[in-house]
């Protein structure tokens, strides 16, 4: 249900160490143009619509710059400055904190991480058991598939306050919900991958009477990996949203979701706290999805394989 | 009909069984019922609450359709305003790639902040992030997916760009667009109850599951959840039946007829 | 600079490379080849002998690195955009979303032809290549022979001057194919369309063609044109004929030294 039936499949060369060092050097480069294009429009919408410049990258501005249109979203207090964004980091994260925000966030975000990771494999090891039970029993594919199918149209996601209050405020809470939300897509793309191979393969197979574990391991497993990736990379994302999502509305302290609610209490006086706060999490986001893509890389090197949908 | 009652047999009886089981366990079990309430107290909580969940899914709804209305349009925007482009496609690829990858919800505060705690446009904006990136990348890969013969054949009989988009590109790309909303159809609702947990409207899914499970009232949450799945599911069937109706020739409908 | 306009297609001393200085691949080198109104020319060689980039330069798919190349005595861009080409690839490239008559019209579309006299068109195509009953199928609905006579009806749709074929019969199998070969024939007669034909089938190129243009690798040239002068309406009984198995023994021949020389060189 994930990936897209093309009428035309195209191919593409994913291994190759060269063409791929140069992609991803390519792909880095673009990212950061992106990013300083955004920050470009980010001041430059101010300097249109923001709140009046006294000072701009900490050099007094005289006389200060009246910006001609006045629009509430880019005012100080809801759009900060970049570079202000960027200093909040390295000053402390509260008034009596010994350690700068930047430290803070970084310790929130691993916290938050662990409880995600620990999520995901988890997830990932019981969604792949799932596929590999339903690929060989026909029975069990139809009486729980349609289920784990229709699940994955159910805010899934609505169940976390109450796995928190059923499992408790801490990090394996935050790893349940993980879990929950990576095996739906690994089952789902587990399922497809395993029954990819070309009937042929598998014939070849039975020719040499090999039993099913051979047939896994040298047939299905192998040939299922680009579909799995596809899955681990929507269970990357999925999980770090799950464990912000856990912690945020119930306040398990430590990570990122209880720093949202934190410095969202010190918005008006403080937005640029928020606002790192909410770059910290888009970082993790990207670390944890670009970390299953470069395993991605690392096993399917040598691959030609259908660019996915 | 028939053979089709018969091929999903297993599933029903797992229906039925699983929430005879349910029922049975948390009674035999003597498992407090505000920890796991049994399957008839969520139904009798339905239906007591029948008139307050309509309003908080209705305005839940609003938020997500909206939110869908708004990401849809952008993300098919700049995609068809990059596909064209191979360097600004290049460029602006890997970032949204990347971007994807973001947990749109930690900004949910802000757009509060922005657009007002109560307004559906917070929930909208946060919905609509959600939205433009997997209909964005799936649209690009799309319009770009059309193979090297078809674009020779247009080629051959010196056809303009225009009638290579409207006649090779944009019917290539359809499969592509449909898997992008129908995963956004279904992220628009969770963007909208999860943006209600960082705070909204009192009468709305999200607030209703946060504050219930808060209470310990968990047959109220879980009739929440029920009421926000069902409305997942319609807007999912929705959409696969307008892809039913734009693209009669694909693989995935073939033998139906 | 030859303005023949008596030649469909002349190809004077025409050099193509491949891949950038240091790293280039010679796929074509010093063709020169004249094709008369109405001929079946068959290009046929091994793989790598650059005979289906003949046929893409001379369908303006593809452009050459030197040489010259005129089609109706014009540049092939001009033929191009002239809708001078009818193209035949190997894979129908029907469009999925279409039904057979909505892709046999997609050239006619292009062209902007009124939609009466288009309708009418599309079911003379359909006619010649007996697919009338099959209008409103689509494509995954037909066999590959018939996917490939739509496909062939569609590139005869706007009475092309020139119709290149790239080895379109090569993914069928052998009793499709000499069907497929004898309906060719019998629509190249009916309409007298110029055929350029690529093949890697000795005995499709010699049943075909009025000549047989024979090619080697590395680098791809000419090796040999080899007239073929077998009595016309073909039938099966011309698969009988001693002529024929001559025929075959001389492109065999043909394409063995070319492989030696090519070895050699």
């Amino acid at each position: 249900m994930t990936g897209a039936t093309a009428p035309f499949g195209r191919r593409a060369h994913v291994g190759g160490a060269l063409t791929t060092l140069g992609g991803i050097a390519r792909s880095i480069l673009a990212f950061v143009v992106v990013m300083l294009l955004i920050a470009i429009v980010w001041e430059s919408a101010k300097w249109i619509g923001g709140g009046i410049w006294r000072e701009a990258f900490g050099v007094a501005l005289d006389p200060p710059h009246m910006p001609p249109l006045r629009i509430t979203q880019l005012n100080d207090t809801n759009l900060p400055h970049v570079w202000e964004v960027i200093g909040a980091l390295f000053e402390p994260a509260t008034r009596r904190s010994e350690f700068s925000l930047f430290a803070v966030l970084l310790d929130a975000a691993i916290f938050t991480w662990r409880g995600a990771a620990i999520g995901f494999v988890l997830g990932a090891a019981i969604g792949l058991a799932l596929a590999i039970l339903f690929v060989h029993s026909g029975l069990l594919e139809r009486a729980l598939v349609p289920y784990v199918i229709a699940s994955q149209t159910v805010p899934i996601i609505a169940l976390a306050p109450m796995v928190v209050l059923w499992v408790g405020r801490d990090w394996p809470s935050v790893a349940i919900i993980s879990a929950y939300l990576t095996f739906f897509p690994v089952t789902i793309a587990g399922i497809r991958g395993l029954k990819s191979p070309d009937p042929r393969a598998l014939e070849l197979m039975r020719s040499y009477a090999a039993g099913w574990k051979a047939v896994l391991w040298k047939v299905r497993l192998p040939a299922a990996m680009p579909y799995l990736f596809t899955a681990l990379k929507i269970s990357a994302t999925a999980s770090i949203v799950g464990a912000i999502v856990a912690e945020a509305p119930t306040g398990i302290a430590g990570g990122l979701g209880r720093a949202i609610i934190q410095f969202n209490q010190q918005f008006t006086s403080g937005p640029e706290k928020l606002w790192a706060t909410a770059f910290m999490c888009a970082a993790l986001g990207i670390a944890f999805f670009a970390l299953v893509r470069i395993a991605e890389m690392v096993v399917l090197r040598n691959r030609m394989r259908e660019v996915e949908a | 009909m028939t053979r089709h009652v018969r091929y999903y047999l297993p599933a029903i009886a797992v229906f039925i069984g699983g929430i005879l089981l349910w029922e049975v366990a948390v009674r035999a079990l003597h498992i407090q019922r505000f920890l796991l309430p049994p399957p008839s107290d969520i139904a009798t909580a339905l239906i007591t609450n029948r008139d307050l969940l309509l309003q908080a899914g209705a305005t839940t709804l609003l938020e997500a359709v909206g939110g869908f209305a708004i990401g849809l349009t952008g993300g098919l925007a700049v995609a068809f305003a990059t596909a064209r482009f191979a360097l600004a496609r290049g460029a602006l690829m890997p970032f949204a790639i990347a971007a994807n990858a973001i947990p749109i919800i930690a900004f949910a505060p802000i757009m509060n902040a922005w657009f007002g705690v109560t307004s559906p446009v917070s929930k909208m904006m946060i919905v609509a992030m959600l939205v433009f990136f997997p209909v964005m990348i799936n649209t690009v890969r799309g319009l770009t997916s059309a193979d090297a013969a078809s674009l020779e054949l247009m080629r051959s009989y010196a056809a303009s760009e225009r009638e290579i988009l409207t006649r090779v590109r944009i019917p290539s790309a359809l499969p592509y667009f449909f898997t992008a909303i129908k995963v956004a159809a279904t992220l628009s609702l969770i963007g909208a109850i999860v943006g209600e947990y960082f705070g909204g409207a009192t009468v709305a899914l999200g607030r209703i599951i946060v504050e219930s499970a808060s209470f310990l009232r968990f047959a109220q949450a879980w009739s929440a959840i029920i009421v926000a799945a069902a409305l997942g599911i319609g807007f999912y069937l929705i959409i696969i039946g307008i892809e039913r109706i734009a693209m009669p020739w694909h693989a995935s409908m073939r033998g139906r007829t | 600079m030859n303005n023949d306009v008596s030649a469909v297609v002349e190809v004077h001393e025409l050099n193509k490379t491949f891949g950038n200085a240091g790293s280039e691949t010679v796929a074509l080198s010093g063709i020169n080849l004249s094709i008369r109104p109405g001929e079946l020319v068959s290009l046929i060689g091994p793989s790598g002998c650059g005979k289906s980039t003949l046929l893409r330069v001379i369908g303006d798919l593809t452009r050459p690195t030197s040489g010259t190349i005129e089609v109706n005595g014009k540049s092939a861009t001009r033929a191009r955009t002239d809708r001078d080409y009818g193209m035949v690839f190997q894979a129908p490239v029907l469009f999925d979303w279409r039904t057979i008559e909505a892709n046999v019209g997609l050239p006619l579309e292009i062209i902007d032809m009124p939609k009466a006299r288009r309708a009418q068109r599309i079911a003379d195509m359909l006619a010649l290549v007996e697919l009338s009953d099959f209008a409103r199928h689509h494509p995954w609905q037909l066999s590959g022979g018939m996917q490939q006579r739509a496909a062939i009806a569609r590139a005869l749709a706007f009475e092309p001057r020139l119709l290149l074929m790239d080895e379109p019969f090569g993914a069928l199998d052998e009793m499709t194919r000499e069907r497929m070969n004898t309906e060719l024939l019998r629509i190249w007669e009916q309409t007298g369309t110029t055929i350029v034909f690529v093949t890697h089938s000795i005995p499709e190129a010699v049943f075909l063609s009025s000549r047989v243009v024979v090619m080697s690798a590395r680098p791809g040239r000419i090796t040999k044109i080899i007239e073929v002068d077998l009595p016309r309406p073909r039938s099966d009984e011309t698969r009988t004929l001693d002529g024929y198995f001559e025929l075959i023994t001389e492109v065999r021949e043909g394409l063995k030294s070319g492989h030696v020389a090519g070895t050699t060189s």
